[in-house]
């Protein structure tokens, strides 16, 4: 059951991803995007993970993707022009950044490809893996162990409410 | 149980498309959606990990990671609209003063 349900919301996952790229119209893709976003909430409830799929939905599917949305119709965009390519740095250094891109990668596998698996140390739930990942367990890790990371991202959210604000004031 | 690599494939599948969105779209605007992608198949992974290994702290790290793609998402459209306002364009190729 875990298995068919993974393969389903995967594909849909991949379609929505492949989707987004093939579009040419940002509408589109901003959909496809939403997509990938709902089906990826379903792999986090197989996972166990039920407050980062609520997060996921109301957040990322819904807050980020209709400032998207926003944006997309406030600047009325269009379909992407394509111009002719004109980066003299890319035609020089493209093909043999490739190859040395390529050369790192097949380096970084074949290094790493014998070794075993890596233990991750961390707190762990003391009462059992019925709570794992619902919202209380995940609160009680947040606001007693991640406490100060959790007070600087209201800060860092403060500041960006401010640029956002900021920057997108119309000049007088 | 689906096995752990299944689902690390399937996030280096959708980080590999958000790369290739990156660099082959011209439109700003699915530029930065291409990123969002990214940070979805990074905080797949980490669920991925939490789950396999009985660590908490991933799904904390994944609020972390939405918390500041929310700040990242908000910065970045005020940016896209001061770039339209002053240059009239979202394709990238047009955006080009400081380019060689």
């Amino acid at each position: 059951m875990h298995l068919a349900l993974f393969f389903i919301f995967g594909a849909l996952c991949i379609g929505g991803a492949i989707n987004l790229l093939v579009q040419k119209h940002p509408i589109n893709s901003a959909l496809s995007l939403i997509v990938v976003m709902g089906s990826l909430a379903l792999l986090y409830l197989l996972l166990g993970a039920e407050f980062v799929a609520a997060v996921q939905v109301i957040i990322y599917a819904g807050a980020v993707m209709v400032l998207f949305v926003f944006v997309i119709m406030l600047l009325n965009a269009g379909e992407e022009e394509v111009l002719p390519r004109t980066s003299r740095v890319a035609i020089t250094l493209g093909v043999p950044g490739l190859i040395f891109g390529l050369a790192i990668g097949i380096w970084v596998i074949a290094r790493f490809a014998g070794l075993d698996r890596v233990a991750l140390g961390g707190p762990t739930l003391a009462n059992g893996t019925e709570s794992f990942g619902n919202p209380a367990s995940v609160a009680n890790l947040l606001f007693r162990d991640f406490l100060l990371p959790f007070e600087v991202t209201s800060i860092l959210i403060l500041i960006a409410i401010l640029g956002a604000v900021v920057l997108a004031r119309r000049e007088e | 149980m689906v096995p752990l690599s299944y689902y690390l494939v399937l996030s280096a599948i959708l980080f590999a498309c958000g790369v290739a969105g990156f660099l082959i779209k011209r439109n700003i605007i699915t530029i930065f959606m291409s990123i969002e992608l990214m940070l979805n198949a990074v905080n797949l992974t980490f669920v991925a990990f939490a789950a396999e290994l009985k660590v908490l702290s991933g799904h904390v790290f994944v609020f972390f990671v939405m918390v500041v793609a929310a700040a990242e998402a908000a910065v970045g459209l005020a940016i896209i609209i001061s770039v339209f306002r002053t240059r009239e364009t979202l394709n990238v190729d047009r955006v080009n003063l400081l380019k060689l």
